[in-house]
């Protein structure tokens, strides 16, 4: 597609667009002309004209720590929304395999490496079993993946007896800076991140995440084995979910059962606003990140600018209403 | 069936299009379009897909808007932006897919959006069942108007279609090939009634591939090529002639099989066939043949016969009760289609867009998809190859493409259908089977995919193709078997298959249930 024909399609699309939202027009036609990247890249301006506080580098990393359980839960999710499906398990799974390690580390007194590999192994299990539900039981993803959230969040309860289990020393410097100023959940954001994005580029089951979403039949009768897949689609979303609980473990310095309560919704979120679509066969792991970002930016500016925290919840629901809006008008337009 | 073929029908003017274009991005889809439609007046607008015909009718329905050009309804020059505003102006649009909703009645479908109120407010059902009753006799659809559409075949859908353009008073009426998806007899009751409506003044555009009923039903035809209006003929001009304005130069030859002066080895071997049915039918039982190296077998047949079921059963696509499947005299695993593909099949679905192509993936994806673990190596896809590969073979079937990124969405029938026949040249395929591989596609690009057929026979391969358009399987076919009711009623060597034979064939035993059930109103044949 050329640049003249965007601009052009983006200018129609203002068109039929009056600005009604705060931001002014110039906002909506970055997003418009951009899509998410625009969009975060505005919301960032408006941040740091607004408040003094938001553009250093320190509340910017501050920003990325904020982002990254998000995202990295949000990239797993981006596999199975890519395949048509939807994962409402991913904040319990974490949960669950946040405790997993704590209890095996912490109460059993296993190596940390294999409270570690428990954990991941908890979390792709969590993932297969819904998996298995969708793709042999047939049942639909929404109604699997929220039987998993009851199951996974009341399991991580019943291992930990209800209360939080203190993390080991040794996997709680995940949540520590590296060079005294790295934050390590960034870099385990990016490294999940690069990872997710090689997974759905260049690998096999990725390039059969968007022929099973855009078209299960045909990618079926193309000799793909869409049971099978499924599984390994799901799996993967319990392990990034895995590897998000530790992470937010690791700052808690516990694992609590109750962490990442409503998490998926913030995934599901990031990876709308990046420009997936629920129905299927289209996903970006570099928008996943965006939408990721775009939470947190707002989150932290808000905060910054001392907005209550309920009326937060209601500037975060806009947003993503607004940027699913603003992102279809694009695609329409440049249909 | 009679036409009346007055060179100029008397009517008024209803319609006039002038100098219409239209761009989408990368496409220049309609490039200077003129016509006129009168009242009392069958126009048939003919052109191969991509030629703008959708694009134009879509125009006129108000889902796309001209980029320069005028639309004049009834002397005033209009601006038709949204549906409501062309049911407004009394224009109706029958599309191929109709846009009914299954769950709701006949008759709330018809008065969808518009239901007859009473004082309160509340659905008038009584008033509404009332006039959809009317519009049902007049459409002489003998349903119930509290029958759910979901219970309707196809063809009585369209009358439902057709019900709910009468209730909108329509003076316009656009049929997006409506006989596609008929039986001949179907055919006949619908040609009775766009001439009554003629007669009653409405001014009807009628789209159709099937170049016989032009003189049949139509009064004049516009001829698109390339988005642009390249002739207006009366609708008797001759087939050649037509056929010569569409693609713009001479076709041979319709049908370019040459066949092979003696089959090969027997490559696919299928014995005794079965599957049970829900109610103790058969869906299809005891089918067994042959497809030998170098052929192209015909699958003939009624639609409903069973032939489709059998190409899925083949492919591993579904299972079945009994019966073996061998190629090359090893048995394939049942309901398996990765075994299938491994032993050399391929298969192009009838449903092109909802079992082909994945829509809106890009064309490297859709061509490559079928090869996907080849293309694996040490766990990462080799992108490089697969556009080369996708390059090469895009190349080799012609497919007029931007580039192969592209979404196979906006492509047109016949570019769509060389994709997924193009999966199958990207994997070693040796039989493919080919269900209904020409289904509303234009002349020129059926006569590239014989071609293609002939190429792969030439190459040592086989084809198995099902296809209810009679003087293809004809023309095409080396040997044509016949299904009727689930089985194989017989088996005819080239020189013996004619139209009478085979239909002899496919009608052989077919009990009386057929012609009183609703189910069957959607298995028609395309015979004719």
């Amino acid at each position: 597609m050329s640049a003249e024909v965007k601009t052009g399609a983006a200018a129609e699309a203002v068109g039929e667009a009056p600005d009604r939202d705060g931001f002014g027009p110039w906002f909506s036609r970055a997003v418009l002309r951009n899509g998410p990247l625009g969009g975060l890249i505005a919301l960032v301006v408006v941040m740091a004209v607004l408040s003094r506080d938001f553009l250093n580098g320190q509340n910017l990393l501050n920003v990325g720590v904020q982002a990254s359980v998000t995202a990295i839960l949000a990239f797993g999710v981006t596999f199975v929304i890519v395949s048509a499906g939807i994962d409402l398990s991913v904040g319990s799974v974490a949960a669950l395999s946040a405790t997993v390690v704590a209890w095996a580390a912490t109460t059993e007194g296993l190596p940390v490496i294999v409270a570690v590999l428990l954990g991941l192994v908890v979390g792709a299990a969590a993932g297969l079993l819904s998996g298995a539900l969708v793709a042999y039981g047939k049942l639909p993803a929404f109604i699997a993946t929220l039987a998993m959230l009851s199951v996974g969040r009341g399991l991580a309860l019943v291992i930990s007896g209800g209360s939080p289990i203190a993390f080991p020393a040794s996997i709680s410097k995940l949540g520590d800076t590296l060079g005294g100023w790295l934050p390590v959940p960034v870099l385990v954001m990016i490294v999940m991140g690069l990872i997710a994005a090689l997974i759905l580029a260049r690998t096999y089951t990725g390039r059969a995440m968007f022929a099973i979403g855009g078209n299960e039949e045909a990618a079926r009768l193309s000799g793909i084995n869409v049971k099978q897949r499924k599984l390994v689609i799901y799996a993967l979303s319990g392990l990034f979910a895995a590897v998000a609980g530790i992470v937010l473990a690791a700052r808690l310095t516990s694992a609590q059962p109750q962490a990442a309560t409503g998490y998926e919704l913030d995934a599901i979120a990031a990876v709308v606003i990046g420009g997936a679509s629920l129905s299927g066969g289209s996903g970006k792991a570099s928008g996943t990140l965006i939408g990721a970002l775009i939470l947190a930016v707002l989150r932290n500016g808000l905060n910054l600018l001392s907005v209550s925290a309920f009326w937060q919840q209601v500037a975060t629901g806009l947003v993503i209403a607004l940027a699913v809006l603003l992102d279809t008008l694009r695609r329409r337009s440049a249909r | 069936m009679t036409g009346v073929n007055d060179d100029v029908p008397g009517g008024r003017e209803l319609l006039r299009v002038e100098g219409v274009t239209k761009s989408f991005p990368g496409v220049r889809a309609l490039d200077g379009v003129d016509m006129s439609l009168r009242a009392g007046e069958v126009h048939v607008l003919l052109g191969e897909n991509g030629a703008g015909k959708s694009t134009l009718i879509k125009m006129l329905s108000g889902a796309h808007r001209p980029d320069t050009g005028r639309i004049v309804v009834g002397g005033d020059e209009v601006a038709i932006r949204s549906a409501q505003d062309a049911e407004r102006l009394g224009i109706a649009t029958i599309y191929q897919e109709f846009n009914l909703v299954p769950g709701l009645t006949v008759a709330e479908n018809i008065f969808l959006g518009r239901q007859p109120r009473t004082a309160l407010g509340l659905v008038d059902r009584k008033t509404m069942r009332a006039r959809a009753a009317e519009l049902l006799k007049r459409v002489r659809l003998d349903v119930s108007p509290n029958t759910p559409v979901a219970e309707l075949g196809i063809a009585r859908l369209q009358m439902v279609e057709i019900a709910k353009a009468l209730s909108l008073e329509a003076r316009i009426l656009i049929m997006d090939e409506p006989t596609a998806v008929l039986t001949s007899e179907e055919v006949d009751t619908l040609f009775g009634l766009v001439r009554e409506l003629r007669e009653s003044g409405v001014g009807i555009i009628f789209i159709t591939h099937h170049l016989e009923e032009i003189g049949a039903l139509g009064d004049r035809v516009t001829v698109l090529r390339d988005g642009r209006s390249v002739d207006e003929v009366p609708a008797s001009t001759d087939e050649d002639e037509l056929i010569r304005l569409m693609v713009g130069r001479d076709i041979a030859e319709q049908y370019p099989r040459q066949r092979p002066e003696e089959p090969g080895a027997p490559l696919l071997r299928v014995r005794g066939l079965t599957r049970n049915g829900p109610k103790g039918l058969p869906v299809f039982q005891d089918v067994g043949f042959e497809v030998r190296a170098g052929e192209v077998v015909g699958l003939a047949g009624l639609v409903g016969a069973g032939r489709t079921e059998v190409a899925r059963a083949i492919f591993g696509v579904d299972a079945y009760d009994a019966g073996t499947v061998e190629i090359d005299g090893t048995e394939l695993a049942r309901g398996d289609v990765r075994a299938a593909m491994r032993a050399g099949l391929g298969l192009v679905p009838e449903d092109r867009k909802g079992q082909g192509l994945v829509l809106d993936a890009s064309l490297q994806d859709n061509l490559t998809l079928a090869r996907l673990d080849r293309d694996t190596r040490g766990g990462l896809v080799d992108r490089g190859a697969q556009r080369r590969e996708a390059a090469r073979v895009a190349g080799q079937l012609k497919v007029r493409m931007s580039g192969l990124g592209q979404s196979a969405r906006t492509l047109s029938g016949g570019n769509q259908q060389k994709i997924v026949i193009g999966k199958w040249l990207l994997t070693d395929t040796r039989l493919l089977i080919l269900d209904e591989p020409t289904r509303g596609i234009d002349v020129g690009a059926k006569v590239e995919i014989y071609q293609l057929i002939n190429e792969l026979t030439a190459s040592g391969r086989a084809v198995l193709m099902i296809s209810s358009d009679l003087p293809e399987v004809l023309g095409m076919s080396d040997r044509v078997l016949v299904m009727s009711q689930g089985r194989l009623a017989g088996e005819l060597s080239a020189a013996e298959a004619t139209q009478d034979a085979v239909m002899e064939l496919a009608l052989q035993a077919a009990p009386e249930s057929t012609t009183n059930n609703d189910e069957s109103a959607m298995e028609g044949s395309d015979v004719r």
